[in-house]
């Protein structure tokens, strides 16, 4: 099981380089889509400075919207682009509330580390 | 479809969201943002998404990522994060999130192979803006009126949150002699 794992590991490059020979389809997209997401969700587990950690949401956000656009354009339907259009509208709003937010936490507080953020574990 | 674009952008905007994840720099981060979404727009380019490749670039990175830059200069941290050691129970968490991650992209790579029709047999139906602004204003008239309503909540919660802190300055100030 591990090694079968490992050799799926080690193939997994192997795939992507093989992969510019292959047309671009809808899995492409979905990977690439996951391949955002994953990153963004690293940033939010990982970073300390709560800008970035916003950062990283929006681009968690923005990956979101990609799988939607190609599901939509392989299907042929509009669905998924309006939607994407309200997410984005969405997206605006949250992102003005949200650094209106931080920036009265920083006036409070003076600091937008998240280690130094912890009123409510004492 | 083209094949060269998408693995040029797709490059490009991987890059520049691992540069955002990387970055010490607060700054390079936002900047490392701005590429990313403006390779998104470029991705939806190539699917034939016109109307909102063009909103992607208003919005997101003329709107939101200049947004993030001129908080970064409102707070003037200087010098990034600190170089700490991560927790016990965070690094763990890293560790789990990432061996989950990896099999669940392994296994999307392998076995999810999804049905994609050829494109060009497909309609693009984001393409055409009649169409788009025909469905926003029968089909998805009422989800428009609540976005706008909820535009309008928005404001008004930044201008609360915003005034809020000015009026208790004022009186922290009033209080200690009128110095502000």
């Amino acid at each position: 099981m591990i090694v079968r794992l490992s050799s799926s590991i080690f193939q997994f490059p192997l795939a992507l380089a093989a992969a510019p020979l292959a047309p671009v389809g809808l899995n492409h997209y979905v990977l690439l889509s996951a391949l955002l997401f994953a990153l963004g969700f690293f940033g939010v587990l990982l970073r300390r400075n709560t800008l970035v950690v916003y950062m990283c949401l929006e681009l968690m956000l923005n990956a979101s919207t990609l799988a939607a656009v190609a599901f939509s354009r392989f299907n042929g339907t509009m669905d998924g682009n309006v939607f994407v259009f309200f997410i984005i509208t969405v997206a605006a709003a949250e992102v003005a509330v949200g650094l209106a937010i931080i920036v009265a936490l920083f006036r409070l507080r003076r600091t937008v580390q998240l280690e130094e953020l912890t009123a409510l574990k004492h | 479809m083209a094949e060269f674009p998408f693995y040029l952008f797709a490059f490009l905007t991987v890059v520049a969201a691992a540069g955002v994840v990387v970055n010490r720099n607060a700054v390079n981060a936002a900047i490392c943002l701005l590429v990313s979404f403006v390779g998104m727009a470029a991705l939806f380019v190539l699917l034939e998404a016109y109307f909102l490749a063009v909103l992607q670039v208003l919005v997101y990175a003329g709107a939101v990522a200049v947004l993030f830059l001129f908080i970064i200069m409102l707070f003037d941290v200087k010098g990034g994060d600190p170089r700490k050691p991560y927790k016990k129970i965070a690094a763990g968490s890293g560790l789990v999130a990432l061996a989950l991650l990896t099999t669940g992209l392994l296994s999307l790579a392998k076995h999810g192979q999804l049905v994609s029709a050829d494109p060009a047999t497909v309609p693009a139906a984001g393409a055409n803006l009649k169409t788009f602004g025909y469905q926003l204003f029968t089909t998805y008239l009422l989800p428009v009126e609540v976005t706008g309503f909820l535009l309008l909540i928005a404001m008004l919660g930044v201008v609360v949150l915003s005034k809020k802190h000015l009026e208790e300055t004022e009186a922290r100030s009033q209080h200690s002699g009128g110095k502000v």
